[in-house]
């Protein structure tokens, strides 16, 4: 913890009498009515953080089953566990992941602000997430469902037998709460900015969270009535999607994709913003190219709404429909690269240190650039044509999804736990645990590009027994991925009551997070901050630091 | 256990191909990365916090800088896609004297069918060194028919024909899969694809209960179901004949011009009144329904029998 030591400003009480943990009081009752921006992100946390261990339970057992050829479940209890992983994981925790726990905490203590500008609305948007939460648990409890996160038609409109209609509806229901969560931050962001914070003073944090909240409001729209139509064909036999009704399995795929290619940046831009804040306050440098990292996360938004159709190489599209959206999709490529220039270029000439947050922050890069260049393998017309629906599908979305995403939010859980708690973890445990997950990962998926080559198909409980030797290496990289993911739990559990005093800024980070106390009052600041600079303003550590 | 395989057998056209896009993909990926993980590391450990290396003069101008990686960076991606482009287009592109066989999945299981009517289940019998094209469909939910050792794969579409070409390269069998979600036994429907010397696949061929052909079968069923009454030149009602239509393009009603493929045969046999060839009135009922996969194909393969014929001008009626 040696950067605390130089903070390069005179420390203030260690525990500030009035913080938003106590001052509207400590009742269960204060906490789930809460309007405080800070609560909701902590009451998000916790029900993400139990979703997070629903999500990977099924993913533990999904291994353990593929360790044999012959798998050790029935198929049905196997297609259950696939389709409860990817509904979990991608419905109930990656998609709020970032925005709803760190974006609800930060963006408003960024940009000098008392809270969102929606207040109700944002506890809102957390019961919705709630009820969708405990309808989802709900159908898995009595019985689950087997279509897939993709509930590709006809199959889930007639031929499953799960419970579709319930899954569909709270995946429909959690929509909303995105949708809800996406419109704060927008109107937050243009109205709530403090004076003299214009829009290229603002952290990439919130640039990211903006772009994502945008995707949020227009896409995710285009899922609801989607779902909406599959359960229409389901109980009312109305021929949509199914054509033995009338209907068009292929509709189906362009309406969901249409959400579910937009849902991935939803998924990875805001850990871009993560990455963008931690990187320049390790490296002690302003971030390279801030305009090119920003304006890159608004072409992704973009650009990310005209690719969706490279799921569909293989599904019976056009040959010109395939020509344009892979030409598109490797567009869009570019400006992932420009992030990953540029945080390398950070590096350049700094005054690095390697505390966990920037661990997970080169971890994220590392694995983003291989789940980012294997992108264009797949969005590659005729290399798709062997590897989609593989297992090196597989790895490369998880690549993206775990290696990436995850890697920034446990990033951003490090960097801003003392701001959040007021407290600091043991560094030595969060950099075993760093490590663990990095090498861990790599174990388990990169065996899966070799598989998916090799021909192996996605949603197979048995396998033929030439794939079994990566199989297995790939499970026992689970085993060390959980155990990384389980040790944060511990070692962060412990230090809300064992750990030292944070102190407002232990990172001697720029940003107005660090000028109020840690945990901070429940208005944010005690005098609304005027900005007159740009962000990351670093400066190497022997210099007198002016943060 | 299995050894750790690195490759897949390569045993179609398409797979040499295939390897060598692989080959470039890796190519620039493996530079990409080297270059990414060789400049973090070397800045991780050149710029540590307390190393006495000389850092001013620091990088200005960022956007040259950012103008001549996004430049070099596209340019390379625009090689890759082109050169997967081209092979997209020449994998769905069948040379003329490919032979046709049909395939139609189910739950769990793929049926096929030979143009001389010879049936197998979950295995395909293929000579060595000819082209074949397959024609898909499915008879309930979406499959895909997958074959990593031709690199190739295509769903088969409920509803729908795709299409899909390969020529076997290699005598041997290979791994047939399902690779689109389609319920419980997915991980089951799966089969082989057993490439042969041509001799010896004519043996086979010979070798299966004869039966009727596929274009045969279609013609008795052209009858049962009552097509010939009015496209057989004899009934009142005046319906386009269909000898030497396949293939050919059709003028229609409004204005359009299709091609009479599969496609065409099969969607007028179910929605006569999407695409009404110019000139004769609307009054065909649908066969949605009615007629199974399995008889569907057999009607196409018929008319498709009747590309070379043509019909007695006589018995035409005035147009």
């Amino acid at each position: 913890m040696t950067t605390a030591t130089v903070t390069g400003k005179p420390e203030e009480p260690v525990v500030a009498t009035k913080n938003y943990l106590t001052e509207e009081g400590t009742t269960l009752r204060s906490w789930l009515l809460t309007r405080d921006h800070k609560r909701i992100a902590i009451l998000y946390t916790l029900s993400l953080t139990v979703f997070f261990f629903v999500g990977g339970a099924a993913a533990t057992l999904i291994r353990l089953n593929l360790v044999t050829p012959a798998g050790i479940f029935t198929p049905d209890i196997y297609n259950r566990l696939f389709t409860l992983h990817g509904i979990v994981m991608v419905w109930f925790f990656l998609i709020p992941s970032i925005p709803n726990t760190m974006g609800n905490f930060l963006i408003p203590l960024m940009i000098g602000a008392k809270d969102l500008a929606f207040p109700r609305l944002n506890l809102l948007s957390w019961y919705l997430y709630m009820g969708a939460g405990f309808l989802a648990l709900f159908a898995i409890l009595i019985g689950g469902v087997d279509t897939g996160w993709t509930f590709y038609t006809p199959f889930s409109s007639l031929y499953s037998n799960g419970y579709v209609v319930l899954a569909l509806a709270a995946v429909f229901a959690v929509g909303f709460s995105s949708i809800l969560t996406g419109l704060n931050f927008i109107v937050t962001t243009h109205r709530l900015r403090a004076p003299g914070m214009t829009w290229y003073r603002l952290p990439v944090f919130v640039w990211s969270n903006y772009a994502t909240s945008v995707i949020m409001v227009l896409a995710t729209p285009v899922l609801a009535i989607t779902l909406l139509l599959v359960a229409v064909e389901r109980l009312l036999r109305v021929g949509i999607f199914d054509p033995a009704l009338g209907g068009d399995p292929l509709l189906f795929q362009h309406l969901f994709w249409f959400y579910s290619h937009p849902a991935v940046y939803i998924m990875i831009l805001p850990g871009f913003g993560v990455i963008s804040e931690i990187v320049p306050c390790f490296a002690r440098k302003p971030l390279f190219g801030y305009k090119f990292v920003v304006w890159s996360s608004i072409a992704i938004s973009v650009i990310g709404f005209f690719v969706w159709a490279h799921h569909m190489f293989v599904a019976g599209i056009s040959l010109y429909a395939g020509l344009v959206f892979s030409l598109l999709s490797y567009v869009i490529a570019v400006p992932s690269a420009i992030k990953v220039f540029n945080w390398t270029a950070t590096l350049h000439k700094g005054w690095i240190s390697f505390d966990a947050p920037m661990l997970y922050a080169l971890g994220f890069i590392g694995l983003f650039t291989i789940g980012g260049l294997t992108g264009l393998f797949v969005a590659n017309l005729a290399f798709d044509v062997h590897v989609t629906d593989t297992y090196f599908v597989v790895a490369h979305f998880h690549y993206i999804m775990v290696g990436g995403m995850v890697s920034a939010y446990f990033g951003g859980l490090h960097y801003w736990w003392p701001k959040v708690t007021g407290r600091l973890y043991p560094e030595w445990w969060a950099r075993i645990a760093a490590l663990l997950i990095f090498f861990g990962f790599n174990l388990t998926f990169f065996p899966q590009f070799i598989l998916g080559y090799l021909g192996m198909e996605r949603r197979y409980y048995a396998y033929p027994p030439e794939f079994q030797a990566w199989n297995i290496f790939s499970s026992a990289g689970a085993s060390v991925l959980a155990v990384g993911y389980v040790l944060p739990f511990f070692y962060l559990g412990w230090s809300l009551f064992r750990g030292k005093r944070a102190g407002s800024n232990p990172w001697a980070a720029t940003g107005l997070e660090w000028k109020t106390p840690s945990p901070p009052p429940t208005h944010n600041f005690d005098r609304t901050p005027t900005v007159t600079r740009p962000p990351y303003q670093y400066r190497p550590e022997p210099e007198p630091q002016d943060v | 256990m299995g050894s750790l395989q690195l490759l897949p057998p390569t045993a179609s056209s398409h797979a040499a191909d295939m390897d060598w896009l692989f080959a470039a993909l890796l190519g620039v990926s493996a530079f990409i990365l080297l270059l990414v993980f060789g400049l973090m590391i070397l800045f991780c450990v050149r710029y540590r916090k307390g190393s006495k290396v000389e850092r001013g003069n620091r990088l200005g101008r960022t956007w040259r800088v950012e103008v001549a990686w996004t430049g070099l960076t596209f340019a390379a991606f625009l090689v890759l896609y082109f050169w997967g482009a081209d092979l997209y287009v020449r994998i769905h592109s069948p040379p003329g004297e490919a032979t046709d066989i049909y395939v139609v999945g189910k739950q769990w299981m793929w049926k096929i069918e030979h143009p001389g009517g010879q049936r197998e289940i979950d295995t395909l019998h293929v000579p060595v060194g000819r082209p074949v094209r397959l024609v898909l469909t499915s008879q309930d939910v979406i499959h895909d028919f997958a074959i990593p050792a031709f690199r190739i794969r295509q769903d088969a579409v409920p509803g729908r024909y795709e299409t899909l070409w390969f020529m076997p390269t290699e005598v041997g069998e290979y791994r047939l899969f399902c690779a689109e979600f389609c319920g419980t036994w997915h991980s089951r429907m799966g089969g082989t694809i057993v490439v042969m010397e041509p001799s010896d696949f004519q043996r086979w061929l010979d070798s299966q209960d004869p039966g009727p052909s596929l274009a045969q079968e279609g013609e008795a069923l052209f009858r049962s179901y009552g097509c010939s009454g009015c496209h057989g030149g004899a009934g009142t009602v005046r319906a386009p004949r269909l000898e030497g239509l396949f293939g050919r393009p059709v003028p229609l009603e409004d204005g359009r011009t299709v091609i009479a493929d599969d496609r065409y045969i099969r969607d007028s046999i179910l929605m006569p009144k999407a695409e009404i060839a110019a000139g004769y009135p609307p009054v065909m009922p649908s066969f949605a329904g009615q007629i199974g996969e399995d008889d569907l194909l057999k009607l196409v393969a018929y008319i498709k029998s009747l590309a070379d014929k043509t019909a007695d001008s006589a018995e035409r009626p005035a147009p």
